[in-house]
Order: structure tokens, then C-alpha cells, then sequence
């Protein structure tokens, strides 16, 4: 039976993303995908979907999506109050769902959430991955962010008919590190360290592309040397000293100077900075970095067996 | 030519590695970042997700899992291996079976490439001919007889950048760039030429345009163009214009 997603109303920016477009960056293609794929994969899990399945990014404000067949849903990242057909339903937990309206509201304690729905958003691929390349206007759903209207196709289900919501009582927690500072790995620049040194907020012309920070600014070297690869978590340091952190949807090349990068355990944290949030960084050097990585990889590894436990137990 | 000296590997992210072989923009310098990018297609180590060729320098992306420094070792003695004979390296990449995931990225090749210059799809071809002193057909005749290569893709998906622009072409960009390029539209910003792959806002001199699209993403081979191709402009007339541009549509 085939299944379809209607969007009611399409949020502030839904996309569809799966964990991104790589092997494709030498012509100019971004990585894309969910800015944060652990909470992504995580999402998935919790509905029985490959890590790798499609889900919706929710931007500060939900979408009101309706199901014209039972599904089984799950939110991971920053909290919502979702309400099905006016009914509370939980976060961070596989909720069973009869057809009828999910409403997402405004997130709390964060930016960004990945509703993951069994058997994934079943676009079709482009150059490999599901994602949404917005500023290429490809993959996802037409290339561009959610509309009023907007009738998705989704996966096979194992679903089965039910007459309310349903729920388990366990649920995932988000990471709570908010108050830590962003770790980064200095680059030679002059002013690398002294991007720990002051405090910054994020801009509220921030998106996927980069986070811009508002702050003191940083001493430029002046104008743009030649363009070099860039990478989500470079910090760029244009002329007018507000650095910008790029994210998934970053350009491949660049011409700004560059801070360093953001390791790779601290990219998820930064998919929930709102704007006016303040923001502290602390430099690390490469072994810390790695061992981060590995931190942060076991953890999920441990949140993800402990989920399929869980499941396994209903 | 000359042996060139060992790059330098900086750390781009935790997962990618960036080799500098300098800081200018170079053709020497480009032509050892394409030789050291086949040269490492060919190899198709397990542990390379993307290869990002820029300018003077080359992006190494790895699997996030594999040992960040055990990947440098390997990029350092490839990149001793290749530093006495860059330029006979990319000379004899017909051997480089390119990686699947890199998608059909091989030898470099000559792609000419058809414009049709002035009138409604170049814009400034007459602006930019006097203020270079020269007339719309020399301008035309110089572009045309320019051997480019495309030292690096970026900025946007499918946009070249083109080295090899005759000096005495270079020009400023627009002092207000326009809201709406056309997608195809053949331009020079600085001492550099490109094309527009998509419709976009834009600052550079447009000249022409060609009915090509540079880039399609439902297409196997989603670019026209792959780094370190050589390219020519060919000017073509308005019906040829219209011809290429039909034959496009049937054949994606």
C-alpha cells in the first residue's frame, strides 16, 4: 500500500535529508544532509529505518503533516509539543499513529529536530543521497523546502491499524553539554586562539550554509587569498572580522581565511544554536579531537543498541 | 619540467586533510594538484570519501572511522612518490581507473565548448570590448582563441573556474552585480573566465552564452566539465545556438 505525507503547513524550514551527498564534492556539489546525522540515524532507529533513511529537518518551527495511513513516527533533537489530531504525543520515543494530523510546534532548547517516519521519506535519489541541496535546488522534494500542499511518498510500513496514539514510557534523551564551549582545532592564522578568547552569539542570518557569529572583530589579514577547500566546521574569517562556521550545506571551495575547524563531535551541537544564543569556543588539538570523535561515536552506538533492547521488548 | 618540492598537509577537518602546494594561482601549481588528485584516484585507497582539487591546493576526505594519521602517512609518501614527476603524471593518467563513487572523474580531456557571444546573451560583450579597446569581434576572436583549463570546480554546483585567460582580457567585475545571470552565460570577473551553470545573481562581464547545460544533476555524469579538463570556446550563430539547445533537451 503506498503511503503519502501531506503538508498541511510547511513549518519555518522543513527539508527532507538523509546523512548527505558525498564522492560528489570535486564538482562543486555541497555535502548536505541532516546537521545533525547522529540525531538523525537515532530517529531512524527508534522506527526501525536503515540509519541512512530519509527524514524531515524541523527549523525552529514544525511542520502540521497529515497521514492518510497508520505510521510510526519518532522526533529526536530539540523538543516540540507535538499534538496528533489535538493530542499530546511524546518526544524522543516511537509513537504509533492511526491516519489523521501530526502538529509540530515551536522547538524548545534548540534549532533543529529530525522527524524520522518508518520506511523513510521514499523520494527519489539524485547524485546518490535523498538530501536537499537548497542552494542547488536538487534532491529532497523538488529541491527546495516544504510548502503548503507539498504530498510526499513514503516507504513500505509494517504498521498495523490502531485506533489512538501509542507510546512506550522510555525515551532518548538529547546530549545535555548546551553550556560547554565549541571545541575547534586551530589553524596557523594570528587570530585562531583569539577566537577563544571572546564571546560571540550566532546572527540571526545564520542558516544551513554557515553560522555567522556576531562579536568583537577579530584583526583580518584583508582581502581574499585563493579559493581552497572548504569543509563543514571551517572557520572562515572574512574582512569584516564576524567569523562564520560553515555547516552541511557549506560551498566546496573558499577564499576567506580560515580559524581552523570545529571537531567533528562538537557539528551536532552546532545545528541548535538559535539566534542571539551566545557562544564560547575552546581550542584542542588533533588527539583530543579524535578521541572526541570516538566518545561521541560509542555513545550513539550505546544509545543506538539500547533503543533496539527496547524495541525488542515491546 | 622542473621537480617541484613536497606539498604541505594541513588538517582541513577532523575527516579531511588539505595538501598546499602553494598559495597563487598558478599553472604549474594547478597542473600538481589534478596529477596528485589522479594520482590518488588510481590508488582508490579504502579509506577516500571525496577529493575536492582547488587552485593550489587538494582536499582529501577519509571514512571518519579510519585513523587520521595513519591517512596523512599514506598522503605524505604518495606525495613524496609524485613530487619529481608531476607533469609526467598527469601526462600518463590513461592508466587512472577512476573510483565509482568519484563518478567518472578520469583522464583530462579538451572539451570545446560552444558560445554564442553578444546581442541578448552578452550583455556586456560591447561594454567590456571598448572599454578594453578593442572591437566586439576582436574580443570575440581573443576569448575564442584562449586554451583554458578548469582548475577547480566550486562556488556552486558545476561552476568552473578557468585559468589561461589572455592577461590583456582581465576585468573588473560589475560595480553592481546583476540580480539574474542566465544559466550558461560565458563571463569574465577579474583575471579569470567562467560559466554560470545555473541561474544565478552575478557580478562578472557576460560575453556570451552557451546552450550546453554545465550541469544536471539527473544525469549520470551530473558536470560537462570535470577538473583539470582543457577547454575551448567555439563561437557558434544564433540558429546553431537554437539547434545545440534542442538537441540537449532529447538528450537528457
Amino acid at each position: 500500500m503506498t503511503r503519502t505525507l501531506h503538508v498541511l503547513a510547511p513549518g519555518l524550514l522543513t527539508t527532507v535529508q538523509d546523512r548527505g551527498r558525498g564522492g560528489w564534492r570535486h564538482l562543486g556539489v555541497a555535502l548536505a544532509g541532516a546537521l545533525d546525522s547522529d540525531a538523525a540515524s537515532l530517529a531512524n532507529r527508534l522506527v526501525g529505518n536503515a540509519a541512512d533513511a530519509a527524514v524531515l529537518e524541523l527549523t525552529l518551527r514544525g511542520p502540521t503533516l497529515r497521514f492518510d495511513a497508520p505510521a510510526r513516527v519518532a522526533l529526536a533533537g530539540a523538543a516540540t509539543a507535538m499534538r496528533f489530531d489535538g493530542e499530546c504525543v511524546p518526544c524522543g520515543r516511537p509513537v504509533d499513529l492511526p491516519a489523521g494530523t501530526l502538529e509540530l510546534g515551536a522547538l524548545r532548547g534548540g534549532a533543529r529536530a529530525w522527524l524520522a517516519i518508518d520506511g523513510g521519506i521514499d523520494v527519489a535519489p539524485v547524485l546518490g543521497s535523498r538530501s536537499t541541496d537548497l542552494r542547488g535546488g536538487f534532491g529532497g522534494w523538488e529541491g527546495r523546502a516544504l510548502r503548503a500542499g507539498d504530498a510526499l511518498p513514503l516507504g513500505a510500513t509494517h504498521a498495523r491499524p490502531i485506533d489512538a496514539p501509542r507510546a512506550p514510557a522510555w525515551w532518548i534523551d538529547p546530549a545535555d553539554d548546551a553550556q560547554l564551549p565549541i571545541r575547534y582545532c586551530p589553524s596557523v592564522h594570528p587570530a585562531a586562539t583569539a577566537l577563544a578568547r571572546r564571546a560571540w552569539s550566532v546572527s540571526a542570518s545564520s542558516n544551513r550554509q554557515g553560522l555567522r557569529l556576531q562579536g568583537d572583530a577579530l584583526a583580518s589579514t584583508g582581502g581574499d587569498g585563493v579559493s581552497e577547500p572548504v569543509a563543514p566546521g571551517t572557520i572562515q574569517l572574512p574582512a569584516d572580522g564576524g567569523p562564520i562556521v560553515l555547516l552541511r550545506d557549506a560551498q566546496t571551495v573558499g577564499g576567506y581565511a580560515k580559524l581552523g575547524h570545529v571537531v567533528a563531535a562538537d557539528l551536532p551541537r552546532l545545528a541548535q544554536c538559535v539566534p542571539g544564543q551566545p557562544l564560547h569556543f575552546a581550542p584542542v588539538d588533533a588527539a583530543t579531537a579524535h578521541r572526541l570523535a570516538c566518545a561521541a561515536r560509542a555513545r550513539i552506538a550505546r544509545i543506538g543498541v539500547m533503543i533496539d533492547a527496547r524495541l525488542a521488548a515491546v | 619540467m622542473s621537480p617541484r618540492a613536497a606539498c604541505d598537509i594541513e588538517a582541513l577537518a577532523d575527516d579531511a586533510w588539505l595538501l598546499r602546494f602553494g598559495d597563487r594561482i598558478d599553472p604549474e601549481l594547478n597542473a600538481a594538484v589534478h596529477a596528485m588528485a589522479a594520482r590518488l584516484r588510481a590508488r582508490q585507497p579504502g579509506w577516500l570519501r571525496d577529493l575536492v582539487p582547488a587552485y593550489a591546493s587538494l582536499g582529501v576526505f577519509f571514512d571518519p572511522a579510519e585513523d587520521a594519521a595513519r591517512v596523512h602517512g599514506e598522503l605524505l609518501a604518495l606525495v613524496d612518490e609524485a613530487s619529481p614527476t608531476v607533469s609526467g603524471q598527469r601526462a600518463s593518467g590513461g592508466d587512472c581507473s577512476p573510483l565509482p563513487l568519484l563518478a567518472g572523474e578520469g583522464v583530462p580531456r579538451l572539451v570545446e565548448i560552444p558560445v554564442l557571444y553578444g546581442g541578448e546573451h552578452g550583455s556586456d560583450l560591447e561594454s567590456s570590448a571598448s572599454e578594453l579597446g578593442l572591437s566586439p569581434a576582436e574580443l570575440i576572436a581573443r576569448h575564442t582563441a584562449g586554451d583554458y583549463t578548469v582548475a577547480m570546480i566550486g562556488f556552486a554546483p558545476g561552476f568552473p573556474y578557468l585559468s589561461g585567460l589572455d592577461p590583456a582580457l582581465a576585468l573588473p567585475r560589475l560595480a553592481t552585480p546583476r540580480a539574474r545571470v542566465a544559466a550558461g552565460s560565458v563571463a569574465i570577473g577579474g583575471a579569470q573566465t567562467g560559466i554560470y551553470p545555473r541561474e544565478s545573481p552575478g557580478g562578472w562581464r557576460v560575453l556570451g552564452r552557451t546552450p550546453w547545460v554545465l550541469f544536471d544533476p539527473d544525469r549520470q555524469a551530473p558536470t560537462r566539465l570535470l577538473p583539470g579538463d582543457r577547454v575551448r570556446f567555439r563561437a557558434i550563430d544564433a540558429d546553431e545556438f537554437a539547434r545545440l539547445g534542442r538537441g540537449q533537451d532529447t538528450a537528457s
